[in-house]
């Protein structure tokens, strides 16, 4: 790992699943008004560089990155543009600080998901035209075919995938920007319409609005500003093969999570992530990626995630807790920001900010997001405090 | 740098062959619907429109009015302070006279061509402008910096949207 770069900045708008009274750049106006007041910065002029992530398929309008440096305070400053998960975007900004020429970096992702008409019309469109659009079928029953054989590999039930959606719709409950929050039974969950057998609809996350901006520090500018630093240790990003005939143990294990793990992991010199890290933010667009997810980062073994999770290891008085954000199924899916509200949840618990939901003594935690579907690419960061 | 040109045989493929199946290609039209909401400041603005006037925003910081108007000020960054009617006259900023549609298609010979423009408004600071486009005026008369005044299309066809502006002719 270069030199040290800590996140020394949160701000957020609130997170609703429709957003008409704002315009997405008063709705990132806000965020980035409330990350640079949080960080002590009394102007982005201060800042060095600006990093958005954003894909022209879900603004619905191209080379998107223009419409960027307004609402972030980057009017004529270096601004670049990440099409990938938020964490990518992190990822870029961390490598801008690293390279020394630069001390205060913003990194911005958000979500207008409400106003996109035909967001499986833009799923469909990034699957490959010659093998699988003709088929006509809705982009979701990739998730079907791979929950189908995840559960068949590695012994995971329906039950435990309820389970998953059950505890993070209830954790949501205590996370006000959560809007997904509920108590439902397993019952409910497996009652739900069936849509793309296994998956049900309450194995499906819902979409969310909001806007999340991040700020990144050198470890010299870090000590200067507001807020207690929290350091990222180690960040990573891979991608399966696009083929999804060919993927690697398709289904049974997510082997894009593994190899950001793995990387992430590294850099932060991990050795046993379930004994170094204490909690986790881990995509669970779905219900049954959490339990894919935790085993491929090597949280647990492959095939243990939902018997642990009936044991209540990933609960948040459990011994590792797991979304306690309520996750994507509890707060919704922001599409861009998905990983950015996982690192976000991440920040707010290690500062003891975490409110009602806040959990003790934690040091270390990991946040992963998944770039959705038709993707195999995921991205893994590690975030802690000092002592 | 001989500057012999070496030309190679090939075989030459036309339109037809791909419209008849023997050139394999794949084709797909995107099919994809957005709505943005407005917001606070653009929502205004089209309202407005809708009543046949021109709304900015001014900043107490720079002091700048703000056309088209949004509800913070990306220079001073800070939310700006109140809402300003300004003119519907101005002034033409630049302008080009334009042979080409939308469609990239030529303008046939005798037609009229395009003429956009950036009106700075009177009443928004200088150098604040809006796009928009000329009309009952001969192109080869515009000038940078000749006054024109907004041609509204009547109340009861306004939808708030730029285009209840007909277009700005010279006045």
């Amino acid at each position: 790992m270069g030199k040290r770069v800590a996140i020394v900045g949160i701000g957020y708008s609130t997170f609703r699943t429709t957003s008409q009274d704002v315009n997405y750049r008063e709705m990132i106006f806000d965020a980035a008004f409330k990350c640079y007041e949080d960080a002590g910065v009394k102007h982005p002029r201060e800042i060095d560089a600006f990093v958005a992530t954003s894909e022209d398929f879900m603004e619905g309008v191209s080379i998107a990155d223009e419409y960027v440096p307004d609402q972030l305070g980057a009017a004529t400053r270096p601004v670049e543009s990440i099409t990938g998960d938020g964490i990518q975007g992190l990822a870029a900004a961390l490598m801008q600080v690293q390279t020394g020429q630069l001390n205060l970096v913003a990194a911005s992702s958000f979500s207008k998901a409400s106003n996109v008409i035909d967001y499986y019309n833009v799923v469909s469109y990034a699957c490959d035209p010659t093998y699988i659009r003709p088929l006509k079928e809705h982009p979701y029953f990739i998730a079907g075919l791979e929950m189908m054989k995840y559960l068949h590999g590695t012994g995971t039930t329906k039950e435990q995938c309820a389970k998953v959606a059950v505890k993070n719709k209830e954790n949501a409950l205590d996370n006000p920007n959560a809007a997904y929050g509920s108590l439902v039974s397993v019952e409910d969950v497996l009652n739900s319409p069936m849509r793309f057998d296994p998956l049900g609809l309450l194995d499906t996350c819902g979409d969310i609005d909001g806007a999340i901006v991040l700020l990144l520090a050198s470890e010299e500018k870090a000590r200067e500003l507001n807020k207690e630093p929290i350091w990222i240790n180690g960040i990573g990003w891979g991608t399966d093969t696009p083929n999804l005939d060919s993927r690697i143990n398709f289904g049974a294990e997510a082997q894009y999570a593994k190899l950001a793990g793995q990387k992430a992991y590294k850099m932060a010199g991990i050795k046993s992530p379930k004994n170094e890290i204490d909690f986790a933010e881990v995509d669970d667009t779905f219900t049954y990626k959490e339990l894919q997810h935790l085993e491929a980062l090597d949280i647990c073994a492959p095939g243990d995630a939902g018997k642990l999770l009936e044991q209540g290891a990933f609960s948040s008085k459990g011994t590792f807790p797991v979304n306690v954000s309520g996750g994507s199924l509890g707060m919704g899916y922001s599409h861009e920001a998905n990983g950015t509200q996982k690192v976000m949840e991440i920040v707010l618990q290690l500062r003891g900010e975490a409110g009602k939901r806040q959990l003790d003594g934690v040091k270390t935690g990991l946040a992963f997001a998944w770039r959705g579907i038709p993707t195999a690419t995921g991205a893994a960061v590690i975030l802690s405090k000092d002592k | 740098m001989s500057g012999v040109e070496k030309v190679y045989g090939g075989t030459g493929l036309s339109a037809s062959q791909v419209e008849d199946g023997s050139i394999f290609v794949e084709h797909d039209a995107l099919d994809c619907e957005y709505t943005w909401d407005a917001g606070v400041a653009i929502g205004r603005y089209l309202q407005e429109l809708k009543n046949g006037r021109i709304i900015g925003r001014e900043c107490d910081e720079c002091r700048r009015i703000l056309v088209p108007p949004r509800m913070f000020c990306e220079i001073c960054w800070r939310p700006n302070d109140r809402w300003v009617y300004v003119k519907d006259t101005g002034t033409v900023n630049t302008f080009s006279i334009c042979y080409v549609n939308w469609d990239a298609s030529r303008i046939e010979p005798g037609h009229p061509p395009h003429l956009p423009a950036v009106i700075e408004l009177d009443g928004a600071t200088k150098m604040i402008g809006i796009m928009h486009i000329l009309g009952e005026v001969d192109p080869q008369a515009i000038k940078i910096g000749m006054k024109v005044k907004a041609v509204w299309k009547p109340e009861e066809e306004r939808t708030g949207a730029i285009t209840d502006i007909k277009y700005f002719k010279p006045y």
